[in-house]
């Protein structure tokens, strides 16, 4: 349940599900998002345009001209959040990574203190849940990273990564979509498509709410998957 | 694919396809989009007889070159722009905004500038040939997404059009353009992290606009805005307007290409009846803010809504 609800411009709407970050708060702002999903896809609340969850929040836009602030609190308020549900629309996924791409795996190594391979295993033992997606198209925010792996950024972000790269900061695991600038820690590269502009009708591969799991593959496999 | 074409002679600074923007997609990471300046991309398509939801190319500063090379077509220019058409007997018409032109193959239309003003639009009869993305053809050039392989209009790329217009009757409207410094605003969700003193300095200095200025935001220059909270938030949503204040504490104003989340603390947001007046200021002037509340700023808004009506109620056959 959210906390507060506030406005934010004519036509945006904050739901704040108070300041602590972690899966719990989380979880409940992606219920929230999947239910106002749902109803819009069902013709429901015409003139909302977006809503986009993030750790702790959830951002309601919409058009002024079909619908206001005070009928999308109406509807808000009404929602009984014990009757929401999550997993009926999450996924679970399943994504290769070749280690061999890493960047920053010695470096971490020494920071941390932990062997290269045994920061290779903590990864590929968690269990992600993608809290949100953002920033550039088809980038997730997914966590939690088991403490032991706890990093900042680099203190000089890379000017060019690859596509695919998979960076580690705090607790938090992303992946860069298309070759970008990063100033996460790279420990691994996917050959995995998370934005597929030629897919109109499900461009971006994880959705907020999903879980992944990755999977350790070798070069060779690397460039098999990248061919496809 | 129709037959019928323009080819790029001259491409512009920043020139693109724009509709009313991409939605139901901010939560994978795509902003919305779409036209900057909902008011003159809207006029532009009314009076070629569009509906509100054709593709129009959008220009900012200095706009196209383009040749007629296959088809006949009717185009309209909204904005304040100076722009000519070179009939394929080198005629040379000086052109007038918020009316119509028909042109003939072989014609050329020179977009030369935006006058006191950054966009402008060309909407033509019919619209433009272009291949939509998640329902729009937004050009969103950032993250290459949209028509033209998300891409800005490049030289000599080819611009197809629907149809070839048999109509010869020409529109126009008046459209008289606002001239205000003044944009009013409602407070932000972090308004309380800045200081008092601030918050005064935020609405009663001038800001000017810096050359740090394009589709996604507009920086702004002026009295430091001091944070006494914090200088970062959780990252969140982000809405069209927002004016955010990162740790140097000048603002920034989140516009129509802007990123999806982020994490800096918002100390206004424009309302939505004056994001047109803003995004057609250019760098060098000044602005200022005013506060308005959000029942107010709801009925300014549809005061704007009719005022767009009004226009296009108005567009009249050239005798």
């Amino acid at each position: 349940m959210f906390k507060k609800l506030n406005n934010i411009g004519d036509c945006g709407i904050i739901c704040d599900f108070g300041d602590e970050v972690n899966r719990s708060v989380n979880t409940s702002v992606i219920k929230l998002f999947h239910h106002i999903k749902k109803e819009v896809s069902k013709g429901n609340l015409k003139g909302i345009l977006n809503y986009t969850p993030s750790y702790n929040k959830l951002i309601i836009n919409f058009d002024l001209e079909k619908i206001n602030s005070s009928k999308i609190f109406n509807f808000l308020k009404s929602i009984d959040f014990s009757k929401l549900k999550l997993f009926q629309n999450s996924k679970n996924w399943t994504i290769p990574v070749c280690y061999d791409f890493e960047m920053d795996l010695t470096d971490i190594s020494k920071t941390l203190k932990i062997d290269k391979d045994e920061i290779i295993n903590i990864h590929l033992n968690t269990d992600f849940f993608v809290y949100m997606i953002g920033f550039i198209p088809g980038h997730p925010f997914m966590g939690d990273l088991d403490s032991k792996l706890f990093l900042n950024r680099l203190k000089t972000p890379r000017v060019k990564l690859p596509a695919g790269s998979v960076g580690i900061v705090e607790k938090f695991c992303n992946i860069y979509p298309y070759e970008s600038p990063g100033g996460w820690n790279i420990i691994g590269r996917t050959p995995t498509k998370l934005f597929n502009k030629k897919d109109e009708l499900k461009p971006c591969l994880l959705s907020p709410g999903d879980s992944v799991k990755f999977k350790s593959i070798s070069k060779k496999e690397f460039e098999k998957l990248a061919n496809e | 694919m129709s037959n019928y074409f323009f080819e790029v002679l001259r491409s512009g600074i920043n020139t693109t396809f724009q509709d009313k923007g991409r939605f139901h997609m901010q939560h994978l990471g795509v902003a919305p989009g779409g036209c900057m300046d909902l008011e003159s991309f809207s006029i532009s398509n009314a009076l070629v007889g569009n509906t509100s939801d054709e593709g129009v190319l959008e220009f900012a500063y200095q706009g196209p070159l383009l040749k007629l090379i296959k088809g006949r077509t009717k185009i309209a220019i909204t904005g304040n722009v100076l722009f000519q058409i070179i009939k394929s007997n080198q005629e040379t018409i000086n052109g007038e905004c918020n009316r119509t032109y028909a042109l003939d193959e072989g014609d050329q239309i020179d977009i030369l500038a935006t006058k006191q003003s950054a966009y402008g639009y060309m909407a033509l009869e019919g619209g433009f040939d272009i291949k939509p993305f998640c329902k729009s053809v937004s050009i969103l050039s950032r993250a290459q997404i949209g028509p033209n392989e998300g891409q800005k209009i490049k030289i000599n790329d080819k611009i197809n059009i629907k149809i070839s217009s048999k109509n010869k009757k020409d529109f126009l409207t008046e459209f008289p353009k606002k001239n205000k410094s003044t944009i009013r605003i409602l407070k932000g969700p972090q308004f309380d992290y800045f200081s008092k003193d601030s918050q005064k300095e935020f609405f009663s200095k001038n800001y000017k606009i810096t050359n740090l200025t394009d589709r996604m935001g507009m920086r702004l220059e002026g009295s430091i805005i001091k944070n006494i909270v914090n200088t970062n938030i959780r990252s969140e949503g982000i809405t069209k307007g927002a004016i955010q204040v990162p740790a140097d504490g000048q603002p920034i104003i989140l516009l129509t290409d802007h990123p999806t989340i982020g994490g800096y603390p918002k100390i206004a947001n424009v309302i939505s009846a004056d994001y047109d007046l803003l995004i057609q200021k250019i760098p060098g002037e000044k602005i200022s803010f005013k506060c308005v509340e959000l029942q107010e700023a709801e009925k300014i808004y549809k005061e704007y809504l009719i005022n767009i009506s009004k226009i296009i109620k108005n567009i009249k056959e050239i005798n």
